[in-house]
């Protein structure tokens, strides 16, 4: 399963994104880390098999969170579901 | 194949129908009408674009766009889950368009990711928990019957307002009041 990365000036925090393809609110979250200019990784899990969506599932799951997007783990720690920018400002140090 | 006009004009005449707007900020209704096309082209009909589909149209008929979820999205929050629909306060700007939480019982969430245990996969299995509040209403002008949790905000038949709407009590004799 390959993560998409973009790189980003600020690059300090590890920021992982499970998103949609076709979901508005998560091409929001997206074009936010872009212009805040937020190094991260994302999978698209639309796009992966079935194995992997369980994958990411139990992951999303383990953090106590439901499978929802978009769903940010920042330094594999801090899991915020939905496009909160308040919350992944905050996590960011921003 | 649809085009993206064709989505869009269907989403706008529904919205209109039913006393909604659609998304008022431009980038993000283009993002959710590519979405929803994206989906009808790999899937062959229009699921909810923010939400995880299965392909599999049993599994997914309660997210086909407008979902089964939006009416009381919209009651609640002023919008649906994508906020592809909103109300007319969130487009005169009285309330703010934000992610709101997830309506959509956990089981069918669960189904999408095509790994779910056998037993849950019949459609039967899922327990129709979004139905525990819904009611019959039934428009007193043009006798439209509707069964939701709160009446719609227009008749989409004869466009009357929702002060036109009563309920239909079920028991053993049908009154309605």
């Amino acid at each position: 399963m390959d993560r998409v990365k973009v790189k980003g000036a600020i690059d300090k925090h590890q920021v992982l994104l499970y998103a949609l393809s076709t979901c508005g609110w998560c091409k929001m979250t997206k074009a936010y880390l872009r212009d805040s200019d937020i190094a991260y990784e994302y999978i698209d899990v639309d796009k992966i098999t079935p194995d992997e969506r369980e994958t990411i599932h139990q992951d999303i799951k383990k953090r106590g969170s439901r499978l929802a997007f978009p769903t940010i783990i920042i330094d594999d720690k801090t899991i915020i579901t939905g496009f909160k920018k308040d919350e992944i400002k905050k996590a960011l140090g921003l | 194949m649809t085009s993206l006009e064709n989505i869009k004009r269907r989403a706008e005449n529904n919205a209109k129908k039913h006393g909604y707007f659609l998304n008022p900020d431009p980038d993000f209704l283009q993002n959710l009408i590519v979405g929803l096309k994206e989906n009808e082209d790999r899937y062959g009909f229009a699921s909810c674009p923010c939400r995880l589909g299965s392909g599999n149209f049993e599994w997914d008929r309660d997210i086909i766009c407008p979902c089964d979820y939006r009416d009381p999205d919209v009651e609640e929050f002023g919008q649906c889950f994508c906020a592809l629909y909103v109300s007319k306060d969130v487009v005169e700007g009285k309330r703010p368009m934000q992610p709101i939480p997830e309506r959509r019982p956990q089981e069918k969430v669960d189904r999408a990711i095509g790994k779910a245990p056998e037993k849950t996969v019949k459609s039967e299995a899922v327990s129709e928990t979004s139905d525990t509040n819904r009611k019959l209403f039934y428009c007193k002008v043009c006798g439209y019957v509707t069964f939701r949790e709160e009446p719609p905000h227009k008749c989409p038949i004869c466009q009357a307002k929702q002060e036109m709407f009563g309920e239909i009590v079920l028991g053993t004799d049908i009154q309605v009041r």
